[in-house]
């Protein structure tokens, strides 16, 4: 089974909300129609977004992290939101575990909107039905986009890489090893929706040093001498006056 | 959550309407068996219509809620997950036993009471539909409980029945003590079961916090910005921006106003015998339950508004 995902890196991620932009612009002009704005220049702007960057302060000053956090839907294996929709509109697809909402068929009630304790659905205030993000649904599967680009438009976008986008049950997919080798973890893991979608912890960025990695490694005898100290009045490379 | 007035509208509407028809079942079984004097017929047919039309009401309200009302045809198909959809199915076939029921006694035709029996079972199944659909949503902690249902049958039947003493005593009906008591019964249980509700939100542990909603075991973390600095779906939806001031008014309100105040205006109107005292009791115990549900409503804090605390 697959079971299609983002992982993102909050080690990684600077809150550049490149991905809301992107995934905004792509969804906006798809098939599905636009995802509608109001009062976008003016006093309260409001919209209709699948994807919002967060931004938390953990700890006290001075000892403080600030912890950039992209949201969107997590696609979760378990989706409460689905099982409580009465037309069927929400949905979640056996073959790659996209969580989809049919806007032909919602009648706009808002019940699953209530049942996602993450709140990353919302409903577009004019067409009158709810949305969310579609793992970009119409562009993963689009053969005519080089294969380099069959990604969610928020991965393409992101200029850090923060985002990882593949099959988590693939034990080999990229997603999976970076849950695996950096302690990739789930949100809200008490409700048991688990979500496909996984973050990387912030980490400590180190660089370790080892004493064999001062010395050449491939002077075993060190015949190597000090180089000779050239005299003051030599011309050296970095002295015009060597010409 | 922020109260919606047409869900508000369409809980207690239905409640009442369910309750009228539970009383006229409940009077015609018990009249059967020779237990009470039997109401004329204008009572039972009276009664249904009223009954259908709080339900009507209320499938009206439903409406309004909806953002494609004309799609709503489509809400039945998801019967076997959804309780909203079971709902949807079950309102109309108890608005149909609810009709059935005025009209076969309004013709007088035989086998009423079957028919109020079936009426009852789809009415109880509708008060199962109706509290799920909140009781169901377990990180929903306010909702999630046995009580949720326990009042919406108790409250339903509490308003309905104070509906059906008002209409025997405008009818000049015989059973207007009995169901008088009824009502005043069912009002004092309503006030025991919502403040055991009461009591047990004001101690609930909320489950989630921001540590699981980002997953940092840190135990200072403040959000510095939600991501927009205007509203959203998810700031509207989630949040009634109401002191908690507010919110203990109103709960004291409808502390009164659905179960104290209706106590005391039934039992003085059965003590006058004057319907007018039993028609106000109605009308203060309906304001009061959708101040009831107003807070219940307000009350329930979802765990998504733990992403929206600050705007930057
Ligand atoms: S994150 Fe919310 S909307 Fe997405 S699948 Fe999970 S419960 Fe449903
Ligand atoms: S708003 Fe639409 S998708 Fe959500 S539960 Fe209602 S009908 Fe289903």
């Amino acid at each position: 089974m697959t079971q299609l995902a983002l992982v993102i890196d909050l080690n990684v991620c600077v809150g550049c909300h490149a991905c809301v932009t992107s995934c905004k612009e792509w969804n906006t002009s798809g098939a599905a129609g636009f995802m509608s704005d109001d009062n976008p220049y003016d006093r309260d702007p409001t919209g209709t977004f699948f994807n919002r960057v967060q931004t938390f302060e953990v700890g006290e000053f001075p000892n403080t992290q600030t912890v950039h956090f992209p949201k969107s839907c997590l696609h979760c294996e378990d989706p409460p939101c689905v099982p409580v929709c009465p037309t069927g509109a929400s949905y979640k697809r056996p073959e790659d575990g996209i969580v989809l909402v049919d806007y032909d068929k919602c009648i706009g009630c808002k019940y699953c909107s209530w049942a996602c304790p993450y709140g990353v659905r919302e409903i577009d205030e004019h067409q009158k039905v709810m949305k969310k993000c579609t793992l970009c649904v119409d562009r993963i599967y689009d053969t005519k986009l080089p294969t380099a680009e069959r990604k969610p438009a928020c991965v393409m976008a992101c200029p850090t890489n923060a985002r990882l986008y593949g099959d988590i049950h693939d034990p080999e997919s990229v997603v999976s090893k970076a849950i695996r080798e950096n302690a990739g973890y789930a949100l809200m893991p008490e409700w048991g929706t688990q979500p496909a979608n996984h973050y990387l912890p912030r980490r400590k960025t180190e660089m370790r040093i080892h004493e064999d990695e001062l010395e050449r490694a491939d002077n075993p005898l060190k015949i190597d001498g000090r180089l000779p100290k050239p005299g003051i009045k030599d011309p050296s490379l970095d002295d015009v006056t060597s010409w | 959550m922020n109260p919606a007035f047409s869900v508000i509208f369409l809980t207690t509407l239905l409640g009442a309407g369910q309750g009228v028809f539970l009383a006229l079942f409940v009077i015609e079984a018990r009249a059967a068996a020779g237990l009470l004097t039997a109401p004329s017929v204008m009572f039972y047919w009276m009664g249904s219509a009223i009954a259908l039309a709080l339900l009507a009401a209320g499938l009206l309200a439903s409406f309004l809620h909806l953002g494609h009302p004309e799609r709503a045809w489509r809400a039945a198909a998801m019967w076997r997950t959804s309780w909203l959809s079971r709902e949807v199915i079950v309102l109309p076939a108890f608005m149909v036993a609810v009709a059935g029921y005025g009209w076969a006694h309004w013709q007088g035709l035989p086998g009423t009471l079957w028919l109020g029996a079936a009426g009852a079972a789809i009415c109880l199944g509708l008060f199962l539909c109706t509290a799920m659909i909140y009781a169901c949503i377990k990180f929903l902690q306010e909702w999630a409980t046995p009580l949720t249902l326990v009042n919406f049958v108790v409250l339903g039947c509490a308003s309905g029945v104070t509906l059906a003493t008002a209409l025997a005593a405008v009818l000049d009906e015989a059973i207007t003590g009995i169901t008088g008591a009824w009502a005043i019964a069912l009002t004092c249980t309503g006030l025991l079961t919502r403040a055991a509700s009461l009591w047990r939100n004001a101690r609930l542990k909320p489950r989630s916090s921001l540590q699981t909603a980002i997953g940092v075991k840190h135990p200072r973390i403040v959000q510095k910005a939600q991501g927009f600095m205007g509203g959203s779906f998810n700031t509207r939806e989630f949040f009634h921006d109401r002191t908690p001031g507010a919110l203990r008014a109103v709960k004291w309100v409808f502390l009164a106003c659905a179960f104290v105040i209706p106590v005391l205006l039934l039992a003085a109107g059965l003590a006058t015998a004057v319907p007018v005292l039993l028609a106000l009791a109605c009308a203060v115990q309906f304001g009061g339950l959708i101040a009831e549900r107003w807070f219940f409503f307000a009350q329930a804090n979802h765990p998504q508004n733990l992403y929206y605390q600050a705007v930057s």
